[in-house]
């Protein structure tokens, strides 16, 4: 069964922007599944309408066999949704918004409270029921958002950047959170703008641009489509010019070489060349994330052909 | 299903509630204290100058319009500004993306207008009793002009909300239509003193309906017969609900 299910989507909204282009996308059931593009893809627009905040102009989506156009309740229940800014009231305390939000699925109180304290506990936010939302830091609403949209425990959880601003330390502590949730059973979609992100939860990933799906796939065959990684090296000693037969390098300063690594060519040969001419390398690292790289070509790759198509 | 939807009407009510009184400040007093001014000011300064006013003293005459006045207001601004608020701060997602049927955000907010008019109802006519013996003619008259009447205003300032794009915006009718009507719907005086043309044009304006169906409910007497008052409530609320409940099915100014 999938968890969601979309055929055809298509968006335009008044003014005529067509944000969505008849896109297909399928979600398994208990997937952890990416949904990337850079902004103004068509990510919250397709969010917006699994979600029912848009109307949308043509297609049809299903939320576990239930389709938004002929049983709109049922597939409103099985969803939680985490969007991309603060949309609470800042003025209640949190207990308040976790009640409220159990209230508008139709949990009755004596089912919520001990579920938001279950949910504000394991989000660490437990000492705060009685502050206002406005008090919190950033991170904290972020926190928030997430206990909120899992008080009427849905099968899927949405989330619309759910990272965006928070520090490293939170950020990785929510990530450990949402692969407990995720293992629970509970199907994850989530967008991010941190590629490493998607790379470290996700099993499934699409690539969106311009409403249209540009890569529909696993992360590891995705990320098996990479042949060239790029390294950049600290030398021992300065050099003018440096040639390394079977590669591509460049030079950013005397001491530091940057050099494109094609999977079948591995390391060892570019260390052979190097110490033949009496240079060591003191440290090397990534120049970027992989994900990165990839999704930057396909989007490209995508709008290439687009043009093409003009 | 239909337990899941009195969960969440009870929810929204509860939340409309809580708003108001978290801040009566803004909500419970001001009412009390401007009604106050007015009793001492029309009622008892000027009042006792003016002398009976259709049968009754002035200060009796003016009890049930000045309840009315801040029923009226009262009702309209507790969901403008909530509804509005809910909008502005998008929280009002969190019932848009729950299986929350469209009358129960009506009812839930239309409910929560009603509650913070009765409440101001109350202290209004408390207030009252420091300056006259409030007489009740008709209790029930009283309540159900009331209740329409706040349901009415309520449901008003949810169409508002809903159309409003601003803070700005849901200022302008209250100040620009709500509050001249009200000053003209016969609070402070009987139509019958107004010469025959400017007594038909009165009627063409709700709110002399409201405030003589309420009149009649504590006197006994009004300028229209209570039970037009109550028929043109009914259906002037028949009116704004069907077409609140229109304009929130198809997203107006609340989905793109």
């Amino acid at each position: 069964m999938f968890a969601l299910d979309i055929k055809g989507l298509t968006k335009i909204y008044k003014g005529g922007t067509q944000a969505l282009r008849g896109i297909d996308l399928q979600v398994k059931q208990g997937d952890f599944f990416a949904l990337l593009g850079p902004n103004g893809a068509g990510k919250s627009t397709t969010i917006g309408i699994i979600s029912s905040l848009v109307n949308k102009t043509a297609g049809e989506v299903q939320i576990f066999e239930h389709s938004l156009s002929t049983e709109l309740d049922m597939a409103k229940a099985c969803i939680g949704l985490v969007p991309q800014e603060f949309n609470f009231n800042q003025f209640e305390t949190l207990m308040q918004i976790m009640l409220n939000q159990a209230g508008y699925y139709g949990v009755p109180r004596h089912v919520a409270k001990p579920r938001a304290e279950k949910y504000l506990k394991q989000l660490d936010l437990w000492e705060k029921r009685n502050s206002t939302a406005r008090t919190l830091s950033g991170g904290m609403k972020r926190r928030l958002m997430i206990a909120r949209a899992l008080m009427h425990e849905p099968r899927m959880l949405i989330l619309d950047e759910p990272t965006a601003g928070v520090d490293i330390e939170i950020r990785r502590s929510m990530w450990t959170f949402l692969k407990q949730i995720n293992e629970q059973g509970v199907t994850i979609i989530l967008t991010t703008h941190y590629l490493e992100e998607a790379e470290m939860l996700c099993r499934n990933i699409a690539i969106i641009d311009k409403g249209v799906i540009v890569q529909n796939t696993s992360m590891k065959s995705l990320l098996a489509t990479l042949n060239i990684e790029t390294f950049v090296l600290d030398l021992s000693k300065n050099v003018n010019s440096l040639q390394l037969e079977g590669f591509t390098t460049r030079l950013l300063d005397g001491h530091t070489l940057e050099v494109d690594v094609p999977k079948e060519a591995g390391l060892n040969s570019v260390f052979e060349q190097l110490s033949q001419q009496a240079i060591q390398v003191l440290s090397m690292r990534n120049k970027s994330n992989r994900l990165e790289e990839l999704f930057v070509r396909l989007v490209e790759s995508g709008r290439q052909s687009t043009n093409g198509e003009k | 299903m239909a337990s899941r939807n009195i969960v969440a009407l009870r929810t929204i009510w509860i939340k409309e509630i809580t708003r108001f009184m978290r801040i009566w400040i803004q909500t419970l007093l001001p009412p009390a204290i401007t009604m106050t001014l007015y009793f001492v000011i029309f009622g008892n300064l000027i009042g006792s100058r003016i002398g009976e006013m259709g049968g009754f003293s002035y200060m009796e005459f003016i009890v049930p319009g000045l309840i009315m006045m801040a029923v009226i207001t009262n009702s309209y601004a507790n969901v403008s500004s909530s509804f509005y608020s809910a909008k502005f701060q998008r929280n009002v997602e969190e019932m848009l993306v729950a299986p929350v049927p469209n009358w129960v955000i009506i009812g839930g907010f239309v409910g929560g207008g009603v509650a913070r008019a009765m409440l101001i109802g109350l202290i209004v006519t408390l207030v009252s009793m420091f300056f006259v013996d409030v007489r009740i003619h008709n209790l029930f008259i009283i309540v159900l002009t009331l209740i329409l009447t706040a349901s009415l205003f309520a449901t008003a300032g949810l169409i508002n909300a809903i159309y409003a794009n601003s803070f700005d915006d849901i200022s302008i009718i209250p100040t620009f239509v709500l509050t001249p009507l009200t000053y003209l719907g016969g609070v402070f005086y009987s139509l019958s003193l107004l010469p025959e043309f400017w007594q038909w044009v009165s009627k063409a304006n709700p709110i002399v309906y409201m405030v003589n169906g309420f009149r009649y409910g504590f006197l006994g007497v009004a300028d229209i017969d209570p039970s037009i008052s109550v028929a043109l409530l009914v259906s002037f609320n028949i009116v704004l609900l069907a077409l609140a409940f229109s304009l929130i099915k198809r997203g107006v100014g609340i989905r793109s």
